[in-house]
């Protein structure tokens, strides 16, 4: 019966769509019509060939969702930091920029493109494929929801291909992180429902009396991207069967929500989330207890109560009023020592396990990417006074912030969990090559410390050369100046992002020969709650 | 304290346990002492929201006045000579004195700051921007003719501003395209590149009657119309048969701002003198 309901919403879906397609008012639109026809049209006929099926009681962990997933992360975070790389070298050589992409693959479309297939795409993909894993585990109880889990896998890659394509055709909204209109903004929304319904679900159906620390991480993120989603993106739309929207909120008020958002999509998103995949598949791999419990409890609460107060120090010296930006910047610091507690609880859980960094190429990787959190969130709180932000902001050195927290931290983690999760959901004994781990750590290293160091050094030159004045008070440099002074470490960047891309293209070939060459692994886990 | 007396907390999930170890003393340590500098520095400064406004801070201190304090300064200490430099007839400042000095170190600023986008950060112009280094002017390159151009700009909507305007010859069908022909392959001999010889002797009659009102018969321009010259080998928009073919065609109108309505006199001044020391000045 189910079925058949199904199949008669998907099938009007399709006729909906197909309208949209016909009658839509721009191109951008129109295409995205077809997109989601043509996702409606799969859906339904994958459906239809399923009804009638008898199908067994599913048993055991729904681990296929999480297999999806990890293909999807390595997958788009080649992507994502192939375009960052060519995005680096248009930066560095603007003739880059060819006539023939004008419109579609200039530095302006690409750079969206970007951000978010690494932020969304890849970041998001780990997120919810780890968070579909480590609660079950940590539950011991299948993922809640049926065939909830793939509903939440293939529309959130629906999700992506959608904002994808969008940045090309220029179907954005123009807020940095939050560029995708509204129709996909409030798919994005149903999907995240239920991506909460089958996460809660697990938690509520979990036979392990405590819940553990992972997953009030990964529920912190799941709530509050839910909240700061819909707040930030009130829009309405100019027509239903057009791209364009109007934004509810305008001038200081919109630009505060957008920076109210864009900093807690990297304070949950990228912080929260991960910190949630950083306190299960450290422990694991290193296996030893969790420093300490305390310290998770105390740094949680304080993390995600601070955090939210912080994103008034992207608008230092703008038309904010003064005292919303000194609040940002006081809760900024504060933050500094809740987030120092991750990275503590996440180094000192290996204390009687670091001769594992000579031997275990995986773990290193993850206790790099806690060493740059660490480093990361100092730099946070540091930009966010004042008079550091008068020199720092929108100089080259917010870039190499944003780069050594995302490729230290959250991409390493990520390699991180992708070398963990691979074997054990493909039942392999052991990862084809710890040589070619190694291989990937070091270039991924020696690619951020590239990155990072040459943004540093561009970002304060750049800050200095901006604000010199002479003995008479007089502007010292042109803008382009400090354009052309900045080349040669544009040039150091972009070669930073092609290590970084060398490494990620070495892993996914690792664990392509891990699924198909390893050894398989003889006894496959069982569900149980550990007493 | 041996981290091996710790016991865990007693719960397990999937094998992870956890210790219970105490809060580390610095961390703590420095936390509180963050939290009190929060208190301490939001009292300080503006920070707290009540209904209508916020708390202005015991130091009243804010972004606005630091700036006007510091803009203040530079004003008050400047004051005496931007007023000389306001009032100064531009042509007659003496080359070596301090006036003149600061002038054009005042209008190198300005100029970075406002002229550079278009005529590049070292003067050297554009695609359709001229250069300033060299000697070669469409409205005249003594010092007060830069000073006029600068304060009323070019083709803008002022009244004062510089005008003239270029007939679009293939355009508006004021010439034959074969004519068209013609006068590009005259225009390209007046400036000694390659050439069809017999279509320039054409386009030399086409020259007379339609263009030397302007660039003169001798095709050397008029600075009164900002008719540039053509027989050197620069060239504003380029000076190859394809592009000099676009230009007889469909004319060009550069436009250039009224600075005058965004800078003080002494900044147009200013740019007028370092404009007219950067090479070419008259």
């Amino acid at each position: 019966m189910w079925n058949y309901i199904k199949l008669a919403v998907l099938g009007i879906a399709v006729v909906l769509f197909g309208l949209a397609a016909n009658y839509g008012r721009d191109f951008g639109y129109q295409i995205h019509a077809l997109i989601f026809m043509a996702a409606a049209a799969i859906t339904f006929i994958y459906t239809l060939r399923m009804t009638g099926d008898v199908k067994a009681q599913p048993e055991g962990y729904f681990d296929g969702v999480v297999r999806y997933g990890v293909i999807a992360t390595a997958g788009w975070g080649v992507v994502g930091f192939l375009v960052g790389t060519f995005i680096a070298f248009q930066l560095a050589f603007p003739s880059l920029n060819f006539e023939f992409l004008q419109g579609h693959g200039n530095f302006g479309r690409l750079r969206p493109l970007h951000t978010s297939a690494v932020i969304f795409a890849f970041g998001g993909n780990a997120l919810i494929a780890s968070s579909f894993y480590v609660v079950q585990r940590t539950s011991a109880a299948r993922l809640f929801g049926g065939g909830l889990g793939w509903f939440v896998f293939w529309g959130y890659n629906l999700f992506i291909v959608l904002a994808a394509t969008g940045y090309v055709l220029g179907v954005t909204q123009s807020k940095e992180y939050a560029e995708p209109e509204w129709y996909i903004d409030l798919w994005l929304t149903i999907v995240w429902v239920a991506y909460l319904v089958a996460f809660m679900g697990t938690i509520f159906k979990r036979k392990e009396k405590h819940i553990y620390v992972a997953n009030w991480f990964y529920l912190s993120f799941i709530v509050t991207i839910a909240m700061l989603h819909i707040v930030n993106n009130l829009v309405i739309p100019v027509s239903f069967l057009g791209s364009r929207s109007v934004m509810v909120m305008s001038g200081v008020q919109d630009a505060m929500t957008q920076w109210w958002y864009g900093h807690n999509a990297v304070g949950f998103f990228l912080t929260a989330g991960f910190l949630g995949m950083m306190y299960y598949f450290v422990p694991k791999q290193a296996e030893r207890p969790v420093f300490s419990y305390k310290l998770s409890i105390i740094h949680f609460w304080a993390l995600i109560f601070l955090y939210i107060w912080a994103g008034p120090h992207h608008l230092h010296y703008t038309a904010l009023p003064d005292w919303a930006s000194t609040l940002g910047m006081v809760f900024s610091i504060v933050l500094w020592m809740p987030s120092w507690g991750g990275m503590i609880n996440g180094l000192m859980t290996l204390s009687g396990a670091w001769d594992k960094l000579r031997t275990d190429p995986v773990i290193r990787m993850m206790v790099i990417s806690v060493g740059f959190y660490g480093m990361s969130t100092f730099e946070g709180p540091m930009m966010s006074i004042r008079a550091v932000n008068s020199l720092s902001h929108y100089t080259d050195w917010t870039i190499g912030h944003v780069h050594s927290g995302a490729l230290g931290w959250n991409g390493m983690i990520t390699f991180g969990a992708l070398y963990f999760l691979t074997p054990r959901l493909w039942n392999r004994d052991r990862l084809y090559s710890l040589g070619l781990v190694s291989w990937h750590f070091w270039l991924a290293t020696i690619g951020i410390v590239l990155y990072a160091a040459s943004m540093w050094v561009t970002g304060i030159m750049e800050g200095l050369m901006w604000r010199e004045v002479d003995s008479q008070g007089f502007l010292v440099n042109a803008f382009a100046d400090t354009v052309s002074a900045k080349h040669p470490m544009y040039v150091v960047r972009a070669l930073g992002g092609v290590l970084y891309l060398t490494g990620a293209i070495i892993m996914c070939y690792n664990l392509i020969m891990t699924v198909r060459r390893s050894p398989a692994k003889a006894d496959v886990p069982a569900m149980a709650p550990a007493e | 304290m041996s981290k091996k007396d710790v016991e865990t907390t007693g719960h397990s999930w999937d094998g992870i346990e956890e210790l219970n170890n105490p809060l580390p003393r610095w961390w703590l340590m420095v936390f509180y002492a963050c939290i009190i500098w929060a208190i301490a520095y939001s009292i300080a400064m503006p920070a707290w929201p009540g209904i209508k406004t916020a708390t202005a801070g015991m130091l009243g201190w804010s972004t606005r006045a630091e700036v006007a304090k510091d803009i203040a300064s530079f004003e008050e200490m400047n004051a005496g000579v931007n007023a000389e430099l306001a009032s100064a007839d531009v042509t007659t400042i003496d080359v070596n004195s301090d006036l003149h000095n600061y002038g054009v170190n005042m209008g190198a600023a300005v100029f970075r700051a406002n002229c550079s986008q278009c005529h590049g950060s070292g003067a050297a112009g554009n695609v359709g921007y001229p250069n300033l280094l060299d000697n070669d002017w469409l409205w005249g390159g003594t010092i007060d003719e830069v000073a006029y151009t600068i304060q009323h700009g070019v083709r803008n909507e002022t009244d004062e501003a510089r005008y003239s305007e270029m007939p679009k010859f293939g355009a508006d069908e004021l010439l034959e395209p074969a004519q068209i022909d013609q006068v590009v392959e005259y225009v390209l001999s007046m400036s000694g590149q390659d050439h069809d010889a017999a279509m320039a002797t054409e386009g030399a009659v086409v020259f007379a009657d339609n263009c030397a009102a302007c660039h003169l018969e001798d095709g050397t321009g008029d600075l009164f119309q900002g008719a540039p010259n053509l027989t050197d080998a620069i060239w504003l928009y380029g000076g190859d048969r394809a592009t000099i073919k676009e230009t007889v065609t469909n004319a060009r109108f550069g436009v250039m701002p009224a600075w005058g309505q965004r800078l003080s006199q002494a900044e147009v001044n200013a740019a007028a003198l370092y404009v007219h020391q950067l090479g070419g000045g008259q």
